[in-house]
């Protein structure tokens, strides 16, 4: 968090961080984004757990980014839960097989520049909205 | 009494949502005491990211937004 946010296009990254090797990848692939500064990262399971601060966040943001490893779509989902679509990744669209993709450098890389140029996954996001996902108005 | 903390670093919308807040208070006629949290930690441990937010009786109602002093009513009243 910087100075002072105030509104002015803020954006929120989670992973789903679970247990798989896909879930893995995800929350290093986020990890990485979040310290380069592409967003600002959030804990997907505080906001799973209903702790107001956290939820309010992810209401209050103008763009919200979820990084799931698998189609089970956890972090998705809690994040539905809360009345917010978010834009949202999948790391076995992009390619990745659960339970056969070993989290390291190249995986996390992929991933990491996926979501980095808006190039993959299934982006439940509102172009009107200005989803800040690079899909330039089309997903 | 009610605890009325305004988290954010002082900007005008900070400054916007203490005011729509004590306002509020007042038309409430509670007893009340507003508390700003500056320090970027305390706001942080609160796990807010967006400023400016309120905070009632230790519970965040909204962040990132300055909501119209109905709305603040009814969040500090808990409705």
């Amino acid at each position: 968090m910087g100075d002072c946010a105030c509104n002015s296009g803020t954006k929120i990254i989670y992973s789903c961080s679970g247990a798989a090797d896909v879930g893995e990848i995800a929350d290093r692939a986020v990890r990485a984004l979040k310290r380069e500064g592409f967003a600002q990262g959030s804990c997907i399971a505080a906001v799973g757990a209903g702790l107001s601060g956290y939820v309010q966040s992810a209401k209050g943001a103008d763009v919200n980014i979820v990084v799931d490893g698998c189609p089970v779509g956890c972090a998705r989902k809690i994040m539905e839960n809360i009345g917010v679509t978010p834009v949202s990744y999948v790391v076995t669209e992009m390619g990745f097989v659960k339970g056969s993709s070993p989290a390291n450098p190249e995986t996390i890389e992929t991933v990491y520049r996926n979501i980095k140029e808006g190039k993959t996954g299934e982006q439940k996001c509102t172009p009107a909205a200005g989803c800040g996902c690079g899909c330039g108005g089309s997903c | 009494m009610y605890k009325i903390e305004v988290l954010g670093t002082g900007c005008a919308k900070c400054n916007k949502l203490e005011e729509t807040a004590r306002k509020a208070a007042d038309e409430l006629g509670i007893e009340y005491e507003v508390v700003k949290v500056k320090d970027i930690n305390d706001i942080m441990n609160y796990g807010v990211m967006v400023t400016p937010a309120l905070v009632v009786n230790g519970v965040v109602k909204v962040a990132g937004k300055v909501p119209a002093i109905e709305e603040v009513k009814k969040m500090i009243g808990g409705k």
